[in-house]
């Protein structure tokens, strides 16, 4: 009940103050009690954790018998039960505190559900594609020799690969301005991200800001590259840096786990919100 | 295409990180039943090419790549982030130094 409340007082505010898009935020963020900052943790207080099929066919969390919320005080729902039972397992995996940094899936859907910076699809598309411009892979060094090379083996490959599976100009350069990308080719992508449901395009987003390109994302989707694979070739100065002057645990370690484990929430996050539309489908021809 | 190890690794894989999740109740969990239930599923008896069962390895290899991941990731947070400041004494040993020690022992300079 008392959430439900929360939740009304959040859409009543977001009316009035529909000028200022920063007012609006504040005003989001100022519900936010449930879930407070993503680093600090939170007493477990439920024991069991359950999903269930609501009418409209979404599945919802229940811990023990109190039904999961969002940090904006929405009902936390997932198109599908492979989803549900991600972000269930996840609630489930906490043990005396909410680690809510470890929660991956849980985050993202509540991003979708929320969206506390009210984007549209447009709005996200345009954001994707702004790393297009600035993508890891185009990017290339002049020296050491080394690194030249190694860029020159792995990205090359990727590179290839892209430009036939969606036949497009994109190129590399050792220019700080980058590599000319024709307008053809963003227009392709635009089209072919618009393809995207709003859950699946948030997801890819994400996975697009994490390893810092576009090609790479793509890769990882389309299923071309595994999670580990994406992660890699999105750190191989560091990785080349690593080889040759050691390794340090709490810090390259570290990174590297919590970027793997983001890219691959997302790509899952990604790939079971498209799988639902085609179950969808399916029963709909039936 | 991307290297595809064997699903019954990848499974077994998940398996794991799912009792290393919940402990000997493991099996007792959601996700264990579903994973189990999916990789059956998706088993197929001939060799044929097979569009969907591919697609499901890959996502069941990201999975597994995110439950090691945010396990390892906790781990080295745990280790290295989670307990606030440190003395000098513990970050010189950190990467295996030691601070000086005063000439005379504690006191000296009375």
């Amino acid at each position: 009940m008392k959430c439900t409340e929360q939740g009304m007082s959040v859409l009543i505010f977001v009316r009035l103050d529909c000028k200022g898009g920063q007012a609006r935020l504040f005003t989001l963020l100022g519900n936010v009690k449930a879930y407070s900052t993503a680093t600090s943790e939170r007493k477990k207080f439920y024991q069991d954790v359950s999903i269930s099929q609501g009418d409209d066919g979404l599945f919802e969390i229940s811990l023990d018998r109190r039904k999961l919320k969002t940090p904006g005080g929405k009902l936390f729902t997932v198109p599908n039960e492979a989803l549900a039972i991600a972000v269930a397992t996840e609630w489930d995996a906490q043990k005396d505190t909410l680690k809510f940094y470890t929660m991956h899936m849980t985050t993202l859907c509540n991003t979708v559900l929320d969206n506390p910076t009210f984007r549209d699809k447009d709005q996200i598309i345009t954001a994707a594609l702004k790393f297009l411009e600035t993508d890891t892979v185009c990017y290339r060094v002049e020296e050491p020799p080394g690194l030249v090379e190694l860029q020159k083996n792995e990205w090359d490959p990727v590179l290839d690969w892209i430009e036939k599976r969606y036949n497009v100009v994109i190129g590399s350069s050792c220019n700080i301005m980058g590599p000319e990308i024709p307008e053809e080719t963003k227009e392709t992508f635009r089209q072919h991200l618009g393809s995207y449901n709003f859950w699946a395009l948030t997801g890819l987003e994400y996975v697009i800001t994490q390893l810092k390109s576009v090609v790479l994302s793509f890769g990882l989707i389309d299923r071309h590259l595994t999670v580990e694979q994406a992660v890699l070739l999105s750190r191989l100065e560091e990785e080349y840096q690593i080889q040759r002057w050691g390794s340090v645990e709490w810090a390259h370690d570290y990174d590297m786990y919590e970027l793997r484990a983001r890219t691959a929430a997302g790509a899952l996050f990604v790939h079971l919100s498209s799988e639902s539309s085609t179950v969808k489908r399916k029963l709909l021809q039936d | 295409m991307a290297a595809m190890t064997s699903p019954l690794r990848v499974c077994r894989g998940i398996l794991k990180e799912i009792r290393a999740l919940k402990g000997r109740e493991y099996k007792q969990t959601l996700a264990y039943n579903y994973v189990l239930d999916q990789f059956r599923k998706n088993q197929v008896s001939s060799e044929r090419y097979c569009r969907a069962q591919e697609e499901a390895l890959h996502t069941s290899q990201s999975y597994l790549c995110l439950l090691a991941s945010t396990r390892l990731h906790l781990a080295l947070h745990n280790l290295y982030h989670g307990k606030g400041e440190r003395a000098p004494e513990q970050v010189a040993g950190m990467v295996g130094l030691r601070l000086p020690t005063q000439p005379g022992g504690k006191g000296w300079e009375k």
